[in-house]
């Protein structure tokens, strides 16, 4: 478990103080993928550098498995950060280094045997994909097999928590899904813990279990990522929840009412919803807005309904939606 | 002039001179440059590392005063031509070698010439490596020397490959200079016959050779650099 108190990081440039963080408390449980975004400059970079002191906290300290990092001592750390390794943008390989001694690298730092070294990156080459790369340069790779190498490079001292700062920012859509599939599996399989940072909703949504959401240093909202999908609260998670913006939304008709319906984590059947409440219940919803997602194969998000002759017809259509599991069904009064 | 200098009296003693003189010079010139490169890289680039991982944000910072004096050491060096440091060197170089002529003594004053010149090329070098590897590798627990042994110089061998041709070729230059005082070589040949003796085509053909060292200097450097680089595709 990782366990991030109060964590404060300033910067002094020149006579001006930048305040990267500020304040922040975050708890990671084991075995999770737990993601942190927000706006480029937010703050998330030096988050995530303080969680192995690649960034001296001001205050506050991040304590993993009971060991406060800020406690130790210069080669208790080095230790340390074998346990806790990370995977950049710029994937950072060893570019006159072949693919093979690239994952040899943390190993050789640990003193570990060169026989036993290279049969472990030749196993890694394996869980990465790319066992044909061990004698090819990283030059000769595309971003995404770069990518591959420089987890297989993370995961060669067996570390517990896998820091992934923008892992994906470099990457074209099918190859950020595909890296991100390896991620999960790592996560799956490994039981590794892996901390995702990212500024793309999508990251989030396809593979991480909690979010906190940083805004200019601030965790301005945290839990669950289908909770913040399907009810974001702060009006930093609802920007990124509807990019396009949710506000502007027609007038009502004169006897519409309006309900949000709140996907947590429906199953999603493959039923039409408002089609079959149409047919079974007679009502006739408008859909005003709507933004649902599949996450596994549950459906986060939400929608805004308006329900003709609302007097008549909200009970009903409330009652109708709220028999479905994980769907919650709220009124939204006019101009509130 | 031209017939003058090829006449045939001229052509005839300018062959004898090469027969007898030129094959030692050329050694001379070559094992003088080739050792004093090697001597002048052991001293320099250990402090071009110390120049970069010495600072306040380095790998390894040092004391403040040491990287002062360092800098100080070197831009002073580095600002004294080099006919004058080698004149101003003579006693030393006789305390170290016995003597301050000969193509051995030249060596000294060629070495401190050269190290400080190789130390801010090896600066520049490992300035230019992407400090995102350096933290790469911070992240992984590699200690400060472990980045400046594993990371720091082995990838930026293609650049200080390149840099050490400069060097080579510079101090190549360095000890045809040094003829006039002392030194052996190619530059001493070029001098007492071109200078002291007005036997000009004695001289050309000496200046001729040094031009085909360089060449020959040059073009292995820039094949070992660019043979020596993986990120070059192919
Ligand atoms: N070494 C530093 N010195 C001074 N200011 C810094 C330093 N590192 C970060 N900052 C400042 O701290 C703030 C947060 O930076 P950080 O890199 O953590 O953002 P980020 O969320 O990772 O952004 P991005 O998405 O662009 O990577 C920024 O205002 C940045 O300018
Ligand atoms: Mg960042």
């Amino acid at each position: 478990m990782i366990e991030i108190r109060n964590l404060t990081k300033s910067f002094q440039s020149g006579n001006d103080t930048v305040e990267a963080l500020k304040n922040v408390s975050l708890t990671i449980p084991d075995g999770d993928i737990y993601g942190i975004i927000g706006m480029s400059g937010a703050g998330k970079s030096t988050l995530v550098r303080c969680i192995n002191m690649l960034e001296r906290p001001t205050s506050g300290t991040v304590i993993i498995d009971g060991q406060d990092m800020g406690s130790l001592s210069t080669a208790e750390l080095r230790a340390a950060r074998r346990n806790i390794t990370m995977i950049f943008q710029g994937f950072n390989l060893l570019m006159q280094r072949d693919c093979l001694s690239n994952i040899c690298f943390p190993l050789e730092l640990a003193g570990v045997k060169k026989a036993a070294a290279k049969k472990r990156a030749l196993e890694l080459l394996e869980v990465v994909g790319l066992p044909d790369k061990a004698k090819a340069y990283p030059a000769q790779l595309s971003g995404g097999q770069q990518q591959r190498i420089a987890i297989a490079r993370a995961l060669a001292t067996n570390p517990k928590v896998l820091l992934c700062d923008e892992a994906t920012s470099a990457l074209d859509p099918k190859t950020t899904h595909s890296i991100l599939n390896l991620i999960r599996d790592i996560n799956r399989e490994l039981g590794i813990t892996a901390i995702v940072i990212t500024h793309q909703m999508s990251v989030v949504e396809e593979i991480c279990q909690h979010v906190a959401i940083l805004d200019n240093g601030v965790v301005v909202e945290e839990g669950e990522v289908g909770t913040i999908f399907a009810n974001p609260q702060s009006p930093e998670a609802k920007r990124l929840v509807f990019p396009d913006g949710s506000n502007e939304i027609l007038p009502a008709e004169p006897g519409e009412k309006r309900i949000r319906v709140v996907f947590n984590g429906a199953l999603a059947t493959g039923t039409p919803l408002i089609a079959t409440m149409a047919m079974e219940e007679n009502i006739a919803a408008n859909i005003l807005f709507a933004s649902t997602r599949s996450i596994g194969d549950k459906v986060y998000g939400n929608m805004l309904l308006g329900i003709p002759d609302g007097e008549k017809n909200l009970p009903k259509a409330a009652a109708y939606l709220q028999s479905i599991a994980d769907v919650v069904v709220e009124e939204v009064l006019p101009n509130a | 002039m031209l017939d003058k200098l090829f006449s045939s009296q001229a052509v005839a003693e300018a062959l004898r001179i090469i027969q007898n003189e030129f094959p030692l010079a050329v050694w001379e010139t070559f094992y003088v440059t080739v050792i004093s490169t090697a001597i002048a890289i052991v001293i320099g680039l250990p402090l071009g590392v110390m120049l970069v991982v010495g600072e306040k944000n380095g790998v390894l910072p040092l004391p403040k005063w040491l990287m002062h004096v360092l800098n100080v050491v070197i831009n002073l060096l580095r600002s004294v031509p080099f006919l004058i440091l080698m004149i101003m060197l003579i006693p030393f170089t006789r305390l170290i070698v016995g003597t301050s002529v000969g193509t051995v003594a030249s060596i000294v004053p060629l070495v401190i010439a050269a190290f400080p010149f190789v130390a801010r090329l090896a600066e520049s070098s490992l300035r230019e490596l992407n400090p995102n590897i350096i933290e790469t590798a911070q992240s992984m627990g590699a200690s400060p020397m472990q980045i400046i042994v594993r990371v720091m110089i082995p990838e930026s061998i293609p650049s200080l490959l390149s840099n050490a041709t400069i060097s080579i070729t510079t101090i190549l230059g360095y000890s045809a200079m040094s003829g006039i005082c002392g030194g052996g070589g190619l530059g001493k040949i070029a001098i007492n016959y071109g200078y002291y003796r007005y036997k000009y085509l004695v001289m050309l053909l000496a200046v001729i050779l040094l031009i085909i060292l360089v060449q020959i200097f040059q073009s292995v450097g820039t094949r070992l650099a660019t043979k020596a680089d993986k990120r070059l595709k192919n």
